[in-house]
């Protein structure tokens, strides 16, 4: 009985082994290039930049997916809905700390 | 008529008592582990908005540029990503019911997840041995607590897999360790998550 039920979730949302496989590719492809990219400057700063940030939430994305099996189930549901919860906290924390710390330093500096 | 509503609050929580007979309490353990995880995210967001803070403030000592080697830090990387698969290879060991897997993958979790410490720990040993510690700028200050606190979690990772490798060994795969081992999957897959924002903001936009 117990055995059966931990079958099902297996199956349900535990991954396999193609979907840990796929999560690993794509994470060393997100990884090398962002790397690549700042230790052999081929492309303008600001460009590196962005593409160095765009990579990194793509890869939180991935391993979201593959690795921590965030999903649109019912299953997962609850565990979506406070990771949007969190995500939201962090950019309001993040975000306005930053803003409110470096608009007192700018009127700071100028005097 | 207060009679009527006690009667009604009974019979809700009854109705509920025996919803929740068909409800996994493993489950419900992860989930609230989960919940665990959110706030630990909250603790590293605001410690990433304090060394977003200071980064600048590098009182005539090394910015990033100068004391950041990006080929080790890929070297660190790629330590936890491979303990990140082979932690996944023992869940799917565990799901299979496959006891000496478990361990082996387990042992190799472990000894990936104890490279990273290894290197972080000589990282730091290093940079406070040229006059680089934490008390020299407020950079500093702000780097070595972002990095401290993620490499204190993977330790104490690490301290929960050893316990976890004891018991699986001790009394086998049971509903208990099951539990245990999937919280551990999701703390373990998490500060994997932590380390992307801790190698992109830190390392790669430090040396930028």
């Amino acid at each position: 009985m117990a055995n059966a039920h931990s079958h099902d979730g297996h199956d349900a949302g535990h991954g396999s082994v193609k979907s840990y496989a796929i999560g690993f590719i794509l994470s060393v492809i997100l990884t090398v290039i962002p790397f690549g990219l700042v230790m052999y400057p081929s492309l303008p700063k600001a460009m590196t930049l962005w593409i160095v940030l765009a990579f990194a939430v793509i890869q939180v994305l991935v391993h979201l997916v593959y690795f921590l099996h965030l999903d649109r189930s019912a299953a997962q549901r609850n565990n979506v809905i406070a990771f949007v919860f969190a995500a939201l906290v962090i950019v309001l924390l993040v975000g306005l700390s930053l803003w409110i710390m470096f608009s007192i330093h700018t009127n700071m500096m100028a005097h | 008529m207060s009679n009527l509503v006690t009667n009604a609050g009974h019979t809700h929580v009854d109705g509920h008592g025996h919803d929740d007979h068909h409800h996994d309490s493993g489950e419900m353990t992860v989930f609230g582990f989960w919940l665990y995880l959110m706030t630990d995210c909250i603790l590293f967001a605001s410690i990433f908005a304090v060394y977003a803070v200071l980064v600048n403030n590098v009182a005539g000592g090394p910015s990033g540029a100068d004391i950041f080697e990006l080929p080790y830090v890929l070297g660190e990387t790629a330590l936890l990503l491979f303990s990140s698969i082979t932690y996944g290879f023992a869940m799917l060991a565990l799901f299979k019911g496959k006891k000496n897997q478990v361990l082996g993958w387990l042992g190799m979790t472990f000894l990936f997840g104890a490279g990273f410490i290894g290197m972080e720990i000589n990282e730091f040993h290093v940079l406070i041995s040229e006059g680089f510690g934490p008390s020299r700028s407020g950079f500093l200050s702000g780097f070595f607590t972002l990095v401290g606190t993620h490499g204190l979690h993977v330790t104490s990772g690490l301290i929960w897999m050893a316990i976890m490798m004891y018991q699986v060994q001790k009394n086998g795969l049971t509903a208990t360790n099951k539990t245990r081992l999937s919280c551990l999957s999701l703390f373990w897959h998490f500060l994997d998550v932590v380390w992307i924002c801790v190698f992109t903001v830190v390392y790669l936009m430090g040396t930028m």
